[in-house]
């Protein structure tokens, strides 16, 4: 498809009033810096919840001071219960994999940049796009106002299986109105991924400049507009899913519980409901979610990364057809979450060759970065720190995936720690260093300040080596057994392993000290940072073309045109070590 | 500070293998007929992983040594080969791993649920519920008793519902907080979920399977060594799934013999 060649009308006015402003805004850029907030605000509860879990493991009758406040029957005396670890656990996976990993590298970053790399005065639908922000928002209250009901949040996990999350207030503590507003919110939830979704697709095929062709966006864009795509048939999925659980919950259908359980000395009133099928749903959202966590901050990687290289990637064309395939991919591989369910053992089988396959984008990815790195000239800053630091955790958590994609192995890995620090490392962290990457590298165009380089350095090494620290011993942990989900160890084989819980629990409390050191430097850089230039990292893609920070239309009253591929670094002939893509400066030899 | 993160890296990713090649965390002792295909296969596939592991990490550590803080106007090189030798290195690499993994680790599976049980294998039913294990056997009828959850009642210890006053078959089965199992025996274990997902898992048997509610599967394995080994829940099934755990008890025939006779006696 090519470019769209007509010039925009202005999508809409300049705002006026301070709630057109600031609070429901329909500039792309506020929308972004609402999601970042957003997604802020959720890491930091996220990770304080992590905390207290980590202490409780290894210090299961300690006081933990405040605790008693916010929940009396959760944590009476500041002690924490075993119920109300498996809340937190469930509050903790919710925050993380929907208001950080969705919100932070695909709704903020793509938000705010997505429109302008294109060329585009802000994104299709810009009241959708303030829907699907406050619709997220609404989303977050609902969740949050679990930890405030005299029950507390649910406890059966982020991943919420059936029955238990099904039969209701007879599951245990948690499980009447703290799984009702699980199912809510996350319902919720979807419909503003939905809306974003449409927004991306509908923005990235119809509003890019002239001379923009598919295969001259920045990566970063190609990773939205799949994510995007993505998003759209995994959420679709979600939705439903969400609503038949509080059907059953609350209207007496059984779509979800067979007959003949007795929960709690009471039998069920439900008959011929499947738990599976509740697990089929879920994760045939849940794979690819953790692909819309890990394709944005790929992408993001990607554009840092070539930027600090002074080089074009090997084949771009490489790295977009994986993150294709990685997309088509995904949908092929949600049974092995499911290799002992229960289910046919021959669909164990099926699903694992698609899960193994999926390995080849991945190793083609990170073979083009690493061999793009070989002669180029590395600039080392926070943002590439970071990119490098993405490529590092991507592989080591990639490489524990090829365990758990045999059912074979899965039988004795499965629900055990290897599988906790697999995807923590893989998608937890390698997504939030693509989305530090981002910060450190657009900081200066959202705000028109540096962030200093210093702290985040120092933020890098802390979080670098800290991480390491905190999820590689986790796999330890699973190979002998130690099984996760439990609120306190207290099987035979788990005396001999509590010193390395240790070692975790203090890696996990210094690493998330040294977060504080971003928070103070965005803040302080926000207001203190010195002056940005509209170009700080000699950048080619049309966000450095605008001025840090950007007017509320992006390029003004100009109409940008493109003229060359995004990534023109050392190029033979030209002036300068770079080319901007609306350069109209002629480059020799490029197709 | 480029050749720091390179340093940086390779301390960090060698230390990462070296608990893996040191042997420092080995899995507990393999007692069953079926675990050492599954080992052989952890193993091959902790060679494969370790070598790719520390291959992408030191090239990574390398090229950022090699290719950071150099002089400006240093001249920019290509990958001999380019993208096309990169792109053919990962489908052959992983195409041959996924080939030569993935087929061979169909045996490992197949072992465990393609083969049925044989006939005269050790009938034991299990049934996990918040938050316990308790065991059936079906006595010298060879039969067991129909399960009624209506009338399940904990206090009079009925933990299976069980209505031996009007069901004959039921009259004989003997049911156990214990698995126990003669040494040797094929066991042919039928799962049976009271309330919520549950799991089975025996870390030294290699087997873990879940508890599906509403559908009655089953699983058989042969412990090849007298021991008592823990059964532990690992599916999340509420409070008290820390605490979920059983006891598989591997006997001598004659000690399994005494033990069933004393058990009957407790019914």
């Amino acid at each position: 498809m090519q470019e769209s060649s007509a010039p925009q009308a202005h999508l809409h006015a300049p705002p006026e009033s301070f709630l057109r402003k600031y609070v429901f805004s329909l500039d792309h850029k506020v929308i972004a810096k609402q999601y970042f907030a957003l997604s802020l605000v959720a890491v930091f509860l996220g990770m304080f919840l992590s905390w207290v879990m980590r202490i409780h493991l290894v210090w299961p009758n300690a006081r933990i001071p405040g605790l008693e406040w916010i929940s009396k029957v959760g944590a009476p005396g500041g002690v924490m219960t075993p119920e109300y670890y498996l809340s937190l656990l469930t509050m903790h996976g919710t925050l993380m994999v929907f208001f950080v990993l969705t919100n932070a590298p695909f709704a903020a970053f793509g938000n705010y940049f997505l429109p302008i790399q294109i060329g585009a005065e802000d994104m299709a639908f810009p009241r959708f796009n303030m829907m699907s922000f406050w619709i997220t928002f609404v989303a977050f209250l609902v969740l949050v106002a679990a930890f405030f009901i005299p029950d507390g949040p649910p406890i059966s996990g982020w991943t919420a299986y059936a029955p238990l999350s099904a039969v209701g207030k007879d599951a245990g503590p948690g499980m009447a109105w703290g799984q009702n507003l699980w199912g809510i919110s996350i319902a919720i939830f979807c419909v503003g991924s939905l809306l974003g979704a449409l927004n991306f697709i509908a923005t990235t095929l119809d509003l890019r400049a002239k001379g923009m062709t598919l295969m001259r966006m920045p990566m970063t864009a190609w990773a939205w507009f799949i994510t995007a795509c993505i998003s759209l048939l995994a959420f679709a999925v979600l939705l439903p899913a969400c609503i038949l659980l509080i059907l059953d919950r609350t209207a007496g259908t059984s779509f979800f519980i067979p007959s003949g359980l007795v929960v709690s000395d009471r039998l069920q009133p439900h008959t011929g409901g499947s738990p599976l099928l509740w697990q089929h749903l879920f994760w045939f959202f849940g794979h690819p979610e953790v692909y819309i966590a890990i394709l944005p901050a790929m992408g993001i990687v990607s554009h840092v990364l070539i930027n600090s290289m002074r080089k074009p990637m090997l084949s771009a064309k490489a790295i977009i057809y994986s993150m294709m395939s990685i997309g088509f991919l995904s949908y092929m591989v949600w049974g092995h979450h499911m290799f002992v369910s229960g289910m046919n053992p021959m669909s164990s089988l099926a699903f694992s060759f698609p899960t193994l396959t999926i390995t080849i984008p991945a190793t083609v990815m990170v073979l083009i970065i690493l061999g793009s790195l070989y002669g180029a000239n590395i600039q080392i800053d926070s943002a590439s720190l970071f990119a490098l630091g993405f490529v590092s955790m991507f592989v080591a958590g990639g490489v524990s995936g090829f365990f758990l994609a045999q059912p074979s192995i899965d039988i004795v890995l499965h629900a055990t720690y290897f599988v906790v620090g697999h995807f923590h490392m893989v998608m937890g962290v390698a997504a939030l260093f693509g989305a530090f990457s981002g910060t450190y590298f657009w900081f200066p165009k959202m705000t028109g300040r540096m962030m200093n380089e210093t702290l985040g350095k120092l933020h890098f090494w802390i979080s670098f080596v800290g991480s390491y620290c905190i999820f590689m011993p986790f796999h330890y942990l699973g190979l002998v057994g130690n099984v996760r989900r439990y609120s306190s160890f207290v099987n035979d084989f788990m005396p001999a392993l509590m010193p390395v819980h240790l070692f975790i629990t203090i890696a996990a409390l210094v690493t998330g000290a040294g977060q504080f050191i971003f928070l103070f430097n965005l803040v302080y850089s926000r207001f203190r940072g010195a002056v940005a230039s509209d170009n700080p990292w000699n950048a080619t893609s049309l966000e450095w073309s605008i001025p840090s920070p950007p007017p509320f239309n992006n390029f003004g009253d100009k109409h940008p045109v493109v003229y060359h591929d995004p990534y023109q670094y050392g190029v033979k002939g030209s002036k300068g070590d770079f080319v901007m893509q609306d350069s109209p400066e002629q480059i020799p030899d490029e197709t | 500070m480029g050749k720091l993160f390179a340093v940086t890296l390779a301390i960090v990713a060698l230390a990462s293998a070296y608990p893996i090649v040191t042997r420092m965390y080995v899995p507990p002792v393999d007692i069953s007929t079926h675990g050492h295909a599954i080992d052989e296969q952890l193993n091959d596939t902790m060679i494969e992983a370790g070598i790719s592991f520390l291959a992408a990490q030191l090239l990574l550590a390398i090229f950022v040594w090699k290719y950071s803080g150099r002089k400006s106007g240093s001249a920019l090189k290509n990958f001999p080969g380019g993208a096309r030798v990169l792109v053919l290195a990962a489908f052959v690499l992983v195409g041959v791993e996924i080939l030569g993994l993935g087929i061979k680790g169909q045996k490992a599976w197949a072992s465990v649920y393609f083969t049925p049980a044989s006939a005269d294998a050790l009938q034991v039913q299990a049934q996990a519920g918040q938050f316990a294990f308790y065991f059936r056997y079906p006595g010298p009828d060879g039969k067991f008793g129909q399960l009624h959850p209506d009338k399940i009642n904990e206090a009079e210890q009925n933990y299976f519902g069980l209505d031996p006053a009007n069901d004959i078959e039921a009259r004989d089965d003997i049911v156990t907080g214990e698995l126990g199992v003669p040494v040797g025996r094929e066991v042919l274990l039928l799962m049976h979920a009271k309330d919520v997902s549950h799991s089975f898992f025996v870390r030294e048997l290699r087997i873990q399977q879940d508890f599906l509610p509403g559908l009655d599967l089953s699983i058989h394995f042969t412990a090849t060594t007298i021991g008592r080994y823990e059964i532990l829940c690992t599916q999340l099934c509420g409070l008290g799934h820390y605490n979920m755990k059983a006891y598989l008890n591997v006997m001598s025939p004659e000690d399994f013999n005494t033990w069933m006779k004393q058990k009957a006696s407790e019914q």
